[in-house]
This record gives structure tokens, C-alpha cells and sequence, in this order.
């Protein structure tokens, strides 16, 4: 009788068991809004040539959203009125990502991401309009990394957007072709504007301001291609003298507080028609990723690491180079300006490529020209340990061919 | 003792459900609503068998997912077989189904979102017992005439069956540690678009492709089938052709074969790269997601700059942790891939997708092969 008691006791946890008759708590879902759901159901159904609208109001997200149909556009009610948020993010290194082409997104905010706000890796024909992506908490280093990230993309036009608070850039267009950046407004990120390993580019009409460094053209190694021909022109890069809050060891936590626009181992960069007025480092740098600190052993033997081509003109600049951040900078400007003077408007960090040279000289193509009225440049003499700077205005005073205007394809833009 | 056979035989018919093993079903569009429809498992009466034709398998090393255990199995079209490639996943037929089941140990008799590290249940002679274990999801990938779909279903309630998932999930969890530390976390489910994340493996056609059942993965003692090697197994079996020794030798070190990353008769360096291999390198590739980063984390990968060694990070963010390099050789707590692996700041982490947990086992073998390193960074 005993063995029956206990065979019939097993044999009722067992039913229990087999049948999973327990009531289990339901699973929560942290952040989400029912609209999470309506959205991401959305953007899986969308089919070439949808719109998918965002309707007015401010709604919350706990995970990436991910587009990947070619031919979607996605449009809200405006900068202000349509605003995803991703405060209570809990998964996804982005807030929207797209793996598509001929994608438009215009008229909406993408706030506090726990990483980029929009990323759209690979595709063409990209359109990025009247869209704001902001930290609302301020600049922090914490915040996410890039407010708008086209990467690896080809013919794309971002206009009118308006990025803030990224502890990166705050629009951020990589190792792409043909592409114009035109009217947006970049303040509060460590970079505001930067176009890196990228061919094609224009940018114009912007405004840079209260950022670490307001415009960049970068090239960085170890990727996919380098780049060149940008040109920059028009905008306002005025008074970006916010201190570097970039993570130590990203590329822009270099960037010293008070740069107006700065061309790094980028070739062929024409800057011209610019107001670029009180940064307190300097107005425009042209350096090496050789003065930069980044380790020659990590960068792949064919990486060019020198800025060749680049050309500034007819830009407007003024009040900047007073003080210069970074120990070196501040020695520099004392040594040869005293405790009272300024940093000339051009900064070059004297790297150039001595295995290019012909005679002694840089191939006339390959120089860089500074020819704007008068405005100073100086050598910092990085290569030698900032041993001997020296003015380098007449010597830099030269010109080069202008660079053609970009022209977007399947009419973008017009 | 008739009486006890009577009463199981109560407990069994309680349950009122089919039991009859019958085949698994292909759908050649659409998403079916539950997972039952593909009739590819059944946890009836406790117990989760698996229908007749559909394989179970495992890898050398696996994808870490919050500590989540996972049953893999391959059912292929009667008939077929899948064709060998050396570096790529196998070449499966139109008609394939993969399907991987996310499950935990729970800590209880209740489910109250509370699991622990293994041990591992088994799956052993076509069945895994339920008593303890929480089924999660279960992710297909199915090989249509179009190519592969990802299709995630959700377990529900009672475990009989797993519904529809599209849009993902996030599910409040309690991870508990072997050395009794606990840590609440969010198991995450991908929506659709997320599984081609890591399944679209060239970022370039975004076609969606297998990762796991690849030759080096695969190349190792079958867990299933007893003494003997898994890709020896699924020669014999017919499930596989092409690879390219006989099933007499097939198994030896002539075939691509990644090392488990527990075994410690492995060098570090095989164990590390099989680790990085199975996370890191579906997106960190020459065509993946990843490539706009210029780390190619691929295991033939040769130790340099490529390789993550004194690289400068290009787009990490807050990814950088503050460190200079991908690998700093020597240094572990000056290298971005300790830190990135190690955090759970989603913007910061890697993967990006998939955990949101620290693998500190995982970042321990990463750490310990990079502090074996010689040299510095120039």
C-alpha cells in the first residue's frame, strides 16, 4: 500500500509536469509601447515603394528597429512632433537601422539611443530630410555614438537635418561616394559634421557650432577604401570649443576642443567661401594621422596617411587660436605668439610625403595651398617633435585645380 | 505495480495529445502561426522528441546567448542531401528546415523568469526530458525556392506549443550564476529583420544564409550518435556529400575543424579563435555587416592589424571603452575586444545583438590568449 501511496504521489507531479498545467508568470516587456509593435510590424511588411508614416507624438521603444526592403520611405510630421525615443532601450547597437537602398526618411526625431540613432550600412539612392536625432540629457560621453550614420553608401543626400549631442559626430557619412550634406545643423557632438574614407562629397550651407570640431575629412586606415575629393564650402564652423567629452580611444577623442574644420589624411579637399570664426585651437587643421598618436602598427602597409591636394580660399575667419587645447598647442602658441596672441587661422601638423618627392619639392598636385588673402598658417613641425614651428604662409600660398561639383544621380536632390 | 503502470498510463492519456510520430511539414510561403504546424518537435507528456527525418546537431564552439542552451536539428527533403563546402555553410537543399530551440534550466518547479548555468539536460535517443527546463524560442531558417527565411516563434505558456513572432520580444529574466551570484537580465528575441543581422552573412546581396553547420563546426565526436564523428555521421547517413575524405577518415585534421573553446588539451590560440570564429564572424568578415570596421575575424585570419592586433577603432563609440586598440598583445585591459565583449551597454557590446549578459567565461579565454601575447603596439 505504501509503494501505491507514493507511485500515485509521483504519478500527480508527473501529470502536472507533462501536461504544464503551472500558471507562469507572463513575460514582461520593459519599455515598450503598443505602437513598438505597430511600427516593427511595419517596417517587416513594407514592400518596395511604401510610405510608412509616423504619426505626431513621442513614442517609446525597447529595441532597434531594422528596415531591409529597398524603395521605403519613412515620414513623420515633423522634427518636433514625431519623436521615437529609445530612452528605455534595452537591446540593439542602433535605433533605426536599414540594410536597403532607395530609402528616404524625413520629418521625425530619433532621441537617446543607447548607440547610433540611424545607421543605413550599404545601399543607394539615400535621402535623410528634416530629421533631428538628439541626446536630451546634453552632451555626454555616454550617449550614443553617431546621430546620423549612412556607411559604405553610394549617392546619398542629407539635408536639412539637425544632430545633437553625439559623442561622436553628429552626422557621420563613412567610406561612401557621391554625396552632399547641405542646410543641416550639428551642435553639442564632438564632431559635428564629418565625412571619412569617403569619395564625392559636398558640404555646404551647414552650421557647425558648440561642437568639439565642427567639420572633419578623415581619412582613417584598415578600411575598405580611403577617400578623397570633398569640398567645403559656405558653412558656418563658428566658436566649437566644447570640450572633448569622445570615449579615449575613438579616433575623435583626438579632436582638440576649439578646431573650426579639419582635414586628416583626407586628399584632394577644397575649402573655400567658409565663415569660420572663433575656435579657440584654430580654424582649420590640416594634420596627419601621423601626429594623431594612433599606432603605426596597427594600420595596414598601404594606408596613405598623409593630407595631399587640399586646398583653402576665399573663406572668411577670425577670433580663433586663442587657446589652444592640449599641452602642445598651448606651448606652441605661447613660444610664438605669447601668453596674449593667438594661433594663426591655418594649422598644418608638417607632415608630408617625402617618398613622393621630386627634387625636394611635393608634386605640384599633391600640395597643400593656402591661398587666402591674409590669413596665417602655421608649421607645428609635428615630424620633428614640434622642434621648430614656423610661419608657412608664403610657402603654402599656391593654388590647384577647384574640384567639380557632385552631382547626385536618379535626381536627388534637385 | 499494475497499478502503477495503469496510473502512467492515466497520466499519458491526461494529456490528450498526438503522439504518433509522423513527418515534419515544409511550408513553401507564408509564416505559419505556431510551430507545431511544421511538425518538426513535440513536447507532449513531458518530453521533447523530435520528429522522424528531423537531426539533431551541435558545433565544436557555439554562438553564446545569455548562457541560453540550444537542441539545433536539420531536416532535410527525403532523398537529399546537403552539398560540402570548406569555408561556407554546407549547401542545403530547397526544402531544408534548421530550427534551433532556445532553453534554460530553470531554477524552480514554478517558472518565475529565475534560470541557472547548465548543467546541460540532454537531448539523448530522440528525446530531452522537460522537468526543470524552460523552453524559450525556437528560430527556423527555411530554405525556399527563393532562398532562406528566418522565422522566430515564441514558446508559450504551458510549453505545448510556440507561436508567431515577428516583431521580437524581451523577456525579464534572473540569471543564475554557478558561484550563486544573481543578475537580473532581458532575454531579447530578434524581430524578422534582426535574424539577417547575423544570417545575411554578405551585407552586399543580403541573401540570408545558415552560420552553424559548416564544415569546422560541425568536424567533431558526434554528441548524438555514439564514437563516432559528427561529419562522418552525417556522410554515412546521407544527409552530407562532397566532403572531401572517405567516411574511414573523414573527422582528421586534413578537414577545416574549429576547437571547443572549454577544452583545455586545446591551445589557447585554437580555443580563442574558435570563440571569436562562432561570435564575431559572421558580421566581421570581408563582406559582412562589419566590414565597414576593417576587422575580419574570420579564423584563417593571420594575427595583425586585420585581426583586431593594434587597431585603431574606427566607428566604436563608447565601444572603445577608453582603450586604445582592438588587441594590445600582453594587455588585456588595454584591449577594445576584453571590453566590448565584457560590457552590456547596448551600444557598447558585442555582439550587438544576442546577449545581454557577460559570457565572463568567454571574456576570460579572450583575456587570457591576449595576455599571453608578446610584444606591444608601436
Amino acid at each position: 500500500m505504501r509503494l501505491i501511496e507514493i507511485a500515485g504521489a509521483s504519478a500527480l507531479i508527473l501529470t502536472a509536469a507533462a501536461c504544464g498545467k503551472k500558471e507562469a508568470a507572463a513575460p514582461a516587456d520593459p519599455a515598450a509601447t503598443p505602437y513598438q509593435e505597430t511600427l516593427m510590424t511595419q517596417l517587416l511588411d513594407a514592400k518596395p515603394g511604401d510610405v510608412i508614416e509616423i504619426p505626431e507624438g513621442k513614442f517609446a521603444f525597447d529595441r532597434s528597429l531594422s528596415l531591409a526592403v529597398d524603395g521605403v520611405t519613412i515620414r513623420g510630421k515633423g522634427m518636433d512632433k514625431s519623436i521615437l525615443s529609445f530612452a528605455g532601450q534595452v537591446s540593439g547597437a542602433e535605433g533605426l537601422l536599414v540594410t536597403a537602398s532607395d530609402f528616404t526618411i524625413e520629418d521625425l526625431a530619433i532621441e537617446d539611443t543607447k548607440g547610433d540613432a540611424l545607421k543605413v550600412n550599404e545601399g543607394e539612392n539615400i535621402i535623410i530630410r528634416r530629421v533631428r536625432t538628439e541626446w536630451t540629457g546634453g552632451p555626454k560621453t555616454e550617449n550614443g555614438a553617431y546621430g546620423l550614420y549612412p556607411v559604405q553608401t553610394k549617392n546619398v543626400l542629407l539635408e536639412s537635418n539637425v544632430a545633437i549631442g553625439a559623442s561622436d559626430a553628429g552626422i557621420y557619412v563613412g567610406q561612401s561616394q557621391n554625396v552632399v550634406v547641405r542646410y543641416n545643423r550639428a551642435e553639442k557632438n564632438v564632431a559635428g559634421i564629418e565625412i571619412e574614407n569617403t569619395f564625392d562629397a559636398d558640404v555646404y550651407e551647414n552650421v557647425a557650432t558648440d561642437n568639439t570640431g565642427g567639420i572633419l575629412i578623415f581619412n582613417m586606415p584598415n578600411l575598405v577604401q580611403p577617400g578623397a575629393r570633398t569640398r567645403v564650402f559656405k558653412n558656418q564652423a563658428i566658436a566649437n570649443n566644447r570640450a572633448n567629452f569622445g570615449h579615449p580611444g575613438t579616433p575623435v577623442a583626438t579632436i582638440p576642443a576649439g578646431s573650426g574644420v579639419v582635414v586628416n589624411s583626407n586628399d584632394q579637399v577644397e575649402i573655400f567661401d567658409n565663415d569660420i570664426r572663433d575656435n579657440k585651437t584654430t580654424n582649420i587643421i590640416i594634420s596627419s594621422i601621423f601626429s594623431s598618436g594612433l599606432s603605426k602598427d596597427g594600420m595596414s602597409a598601404d594606408f596613405d596617411g598623409y593630407p595631399e591636394g587640399v586646398y583653402v580660399y576665399g573663406n572668411r575667419m577670425g577670433g580663433g587660436g586663442k587657446n589652444p587645447d592640449g599641452l602642445d598647442l598651448q606651448a606652441l602658441k605661447i613660444a610664438m605668439f605669447g601668453p596674449m596672441g593667438a594661433l594663426p587661422d591655418v594649422l598644418w601638423d608638417g607632415y608630408s610625403d617625402l617618398a613622393k618627392q621630386i627634387d625636394g619639392a611635393t608634386p605640384a598636385a599633391l600640395r597643400i595651398c593656402v591661398d587666402n588673402e591674409d590669413a596665417e598658417v602655421i608649421n607645428a613641425d609635428a615630424p620633428n617633435g614640434f622642434k621648430a614651428p614656423a610661419l608657412a604662409t608664403e610657402k603654402l600660398r599656391c593654388t590647384l585645380d577647384k574640384l567639380p561639383a557632385v552631382r547626385l544621380a536618379n535626381g536627388l536632390g534637385d | 505495480m499494475r497499478f502503477v503502470a495503469a496510473l502512467l498510463a492515466l497520466v499519458l492519456a491526461a494529456c490528450s495529445r498526438e503522439a504518433a510520430p509522423s513527418a515534419s511539414v515544409f511550408h513553401e510561403d507564408g509564416f505559419p502561426a505556431t510551430l507545431s504546424e511544421w511538425n518538426l518537435l513535440s513536447t507532449a507528456n513531458g518530453v521533447l522528441t523530435l520528429s522522424p527525418g528531423v537531426t539533431p546537431y551541435d558545433l565544436a564552439t557555439p554562438l553564446f546567448t545569455d548562457y541560453a542552451l540550444k537542441l539545433r536539428t536539420v531536416t532535410m527533403p527525403k532523398g537529399t542531401s546537403a552539398t560540402y563546402r570548406a569555408e561556407d555553410a554546407f549547401d542545403f537543399p530547397v526544402g531544408t528546415i534548421i530550427s534551433k530551440t532556445f532553453y534554460y534550466p530553470q531554477t524552480g518547479d514554478e517558472w518565475t523568469g529565475d534560470v541557472s548555468v547548465g548543467p546541460e539536460p540532454t537531448f539523448a535517443e530522440g528525446a530531452m526530458p522537460l522537468k526543470g527546463v524552460r523552453l524559450v524560442e525556437t528560430r527556423l531558417l527555411v530554405h525556399r525556392k527563393d532562398g532562406w527565411v528566418a522565422i522566430p516563434y515564441l514558446w508559450n505558456e504551458n510549453q505545448s506549443d510556440a507561436h508567431l513572432q515577428r516583431t521580437g520580444a524581451a523577456i525579464a529574466m534572473t540569471l543564475h550564476r554557478t558561484d550563486g551570484r544573481e543578475e537580473a537580465f532581458t532575454y531579447v528575441l530578434p524581430n524578422q529583420n534582426q535574424c539577417a543581422g547575423c544570417h545575411a552573412v554578405n551585407n552586399t546581396t543580403r541573401k540570408i544564409s545558415p552560420i552553424g553547420p559548416k564544415a569546422r563546426h560541425l568536424n567533431k565526436p558526434s554528441t548524438f550518435v555514439a564514437g563516432v564523428n559528427q561529419l562522418d555521421h552525417w556522410t554515412l547517413s546521407g544527409m552530407l556529400t562532397g566532403a572531401p575524405t572517405t567516411p574511414a577518415q573523414a573527422g582528421d585534421e586534413d578537414l577545416p575543424r574549429n576547437a571547443s573553446w572549454t577544452d583545455e588539451t586545446e591551445s589557447l590560440d585554437a580555443r580563442a579563435r574558435a570563440y571569436l570564429d562562432a561570435n564575431c564572424s559572421h558580421c566581421h568578415s570581408d563582406v559582412g555587416a562589419a566590414d565597414t570596421s576593417g576587422l575580419d575575424l574570420r579564423p584563417w585570419i593571420a594575427l595583425g592589424p586585420k585581426y583586431g592586433e593594434c587597431k585603431t577603432p574606427v566607428a566604436a563609440g563608447g565601444g572603445s571603452g577608453g582603450r586604445p586598440f582592438d588587441i594590445v598583445p600582453g594587455d588585456p585591459d588595454q584591449s577594445i575586444f576584453v571590453f566590448r565583449l565584457a560590457t552590456t551597454r547596448p551600444g557598447d557590446m558585442m555582439p550587438e545583438l544576442g546577449r545581454s549578459t557577460s559570457h565572463e567565461e568567454g571574456v576570460a579565454l579572450i583575456a587570457e590568449w591576449i595576455r599571453e601575447m608578446e610584444g606591444g603596439c608601436g
